[in-house]
């Protein structure tokens, strides 16, 4: 495989403290051998087992947007998944300003960067965890409520508030979450994950699965949504016009690892990894 | 000279059975998770429950907590839904008297022990009494966590946000817990409890009691404990308080106002208190010369 190309970081006069520090994370499906450890390949031979994010290291700042493109099976979601804290890294370190390392947080520990500090918005709500019994308030509303907000009309006011940015209708909101088409679920789980600001926000492929005319009304609201995010943003996605849209920089992947990385309009325009030229390539057909 | 011990009363006891139905060893284990329980307030303890000559889910936990404590010096009192007179309640009177040597009694002043089915007694309890509730349901977050394991873990955690989060949802929808006569309660401000199905009025009325009550749930096997004082609030946000039922009328019986009442004629309008015993301690007091 060819090396992996960096490229220097945009100048800056005064570089800001990252929101997020990940360096060296690995994860692992399967039992893991002495002949793969450390991790030669994507597949190791002798026990079989899939390194699925192999030496990943990345800095988000705050404000910025960070895309992670890569095919099917790059590992993109597995290590979005470390950083969600569902799966457990194998090795490595993910420092969260405010937090330390999160992937060393105890129970009470994670659970208190997961309801105040890190959100995510999944590629489909059943992996977000949504409630469809539930009405599209009450699942906006619960990351309020894990953190302790004990009013009834506060809360249920900034859900109603946060849902109609959303564009989702003033009548809707207390209808439940399964009678909502697909765009709508979308909107609720952003609307979910914004609802407190997180310091880093984690995007999940937000438009697959979204017809075009309701994929791009989405996009749009991310934007404008990203705009006002404080904190760090990581968006994961295998199309390249996604990521082009929204990341200030961007990490290509492939079979675990990073092949390529730097800013968005430079990897798009001068594309060095021959499977970033690939990717590229397959994008401007 | 210092009282007998309930080991001792019941060495004492000359009959074959054994004294108050269930065995030693049996009321010795039921014994050790109530004093657990009380240690650990409204965290629900497994015990071994036993076979019982009443069906699992019709009050055998109360009974087997109220079998475990009862003494020959205790009088019993036995009320199903506030009423001393109901068929399971008068068996259950009976067994718990007879087996133990224990007096029963209908009147809630004299009772030492008093084991209900889905009421509190509304006549004020002393600290020298005490008061066993049969508990069908001892977990309270089944209604919106499916997988009992989940919801241990959530119990260690002491994350509640389910619990909260199907609350927002009624609020929202409906104006009001759909919760009825099962609403939880927070018990301590730490564990989530559900205190049998007993109506709002009496969740209302469970904090800072002088007396410990025991909750005994003999078909899953736990028992829960709010010693006394202990804080119990209804799970309910800041703005919006759990509220009590409405009733039609005053008591057609006693003419209270404050108790909790039911309907006696469906659609008849003619209401009168739950608690007989109450209402006829109202009706006592009235009657008596001046």
């Amino acid at each position: 495989m060819t090396a992996a190309v960096a490229r220097p970081a945009a100048p800056a006069l005064r570089a800001p403290a990252p929101v997020l520090a990940v360096r060296g994370l690995r994860k692992r499906y399967g039992p893991g051998c002495p002949r793969c450890s450390p991790p030669v390949g994507e597949r190791c031979e002798a026990c079989g087992s899939v390194h699925a994010v192999r030496d990943v290291s990345f800095e988000v700042g705050p404000g910025e947007v960070l895309g992670i493109v890569g095919e099917s099976g790059s590992g993109k979601t597995t290590l979005l998944r470390c950083l969600r804290l569902d799966l457990d890294a194998d090795s490595g370190t993910a420092s969260l300003e405010g937090h330390g390392d999160l992937l060393r947080l105890d129970a009470v520990g994670r659970r208190r960067a997961l309801s105040g500090s890190v959100a995510m918005v999944h590629q489909d709500d059943v992996a977000a965890g949504l409630h469809p019994q539930l009405s599209a308030g009450a699942n906006v509303a619960e990351r309020l409520l894990a953190a302790g907000e004990r009013e009834f009309a506060p809360v249920r006011e900034r859900c109603g508030r946060i849902l109609s940015r959303m564009e989702v209708g003033r009548e809707r909101h207390d209808d439940p979450l399964s009678t909502y088409s697909g765009g709508m679920r979308q909107r609720t789980q952003l609307a979910r994950a914004l609802i407190r600001p997180p310091r880093l926000l984690l995007l999940d492929e937000p438009t697959t699965g979204l017809d075009p005319s309701v994929q791009a009304t989405v996009l749009a609201l991310i934007a404008d949504l990203l705009e006002e995010v404080e904190g760090g943003t990581v968006l994961v996605s295998h199309d390249f016009d996604v990521v082009s849209l929204l990341a200030d920089r961007v990490l290509v992947m492939r079979g675990g690892a990073v092949v390529e990385e730097g800013l968005t309009d430079a990897v798009l325009e001068d594309p060095r990894h021959p499977y970033t030229r690939l990717l590229v390539a397959s994008r401007l057909r | 000279m210092r009282p007998p011990t309930v080991a001792e009363l019941a060495a004492r006891h000359a009959r074959s059975a054994p004294y108050a139905y269930l065995d030693e060893r049996s009321k010795r284990e039921v014994r050790r998770a109530i004093l657990k329980a009380l240690c650990i307030p409204g965290r629900q303890v497994p015990f071994a429950s036993r076979e019982m000559p009443i069906a699992r889910g019709w009050g055998s936990g109360g009974l087997q907590v109220t079998l475990s404590c009862v003494g020959p010096g205790d009088v019993v009192k036995v009320i199903d839904q506030g009423d001393d007179g109901s068929f399971n309640a008068a068996a259950m009177r009976e067994l718990i008297g007879s087996s133990a040597d224990a007096r029963t009694t209908t009147r809630t002043a004299e009772a030492t022990l008093i084991q209900s089915r889905h009421r509190i007694p509304e006549l004020p309890l002393r600290a020298d009494q005490l008061l066993i509730l049969q508990l069908p349901h001892p977990e309270p977050l089944r209604r919106v966590v499916s997988d009992p394991r989940r919801a241990a873990r959530l119990h260690e955690a002491g994350d509640y946000t389910a619990a909260w989060l199907d609350l927002y949802d009624d609020e929202a929808r409906h104006g009001a817990p759909r919760s009825g006569a099962d609403h939880p309660v927070l018990v301590d401000r730490r564990a989530l409890a559900s205190p049998s199905p007993v109506p709002r009025h009496d969740v209302l009325r469970l904090s800072d009691r002088p007396h410990p009550i025991l909750l005994g749930a003999g078909r899953l096997e736990r028992i829960v404990a709010i010693p006394p004082h202990t804080d119990v609030r209804p799970l309910a946000f800041d703005d919006r308080p759990l509220r009590p039922e409405a009733f039609g009328g005053s008591c057609s019986r006693c003419g209270s106002e404050t108790s909790y009442r039911v309907e006696r004629e469906l659609g008849g309008g003619r209401w009168e208190c739950s608690d007989t015993d109450a209402c006829a301690e109202r009706r006592r007091g009235r009657e008596a010369p001046t």
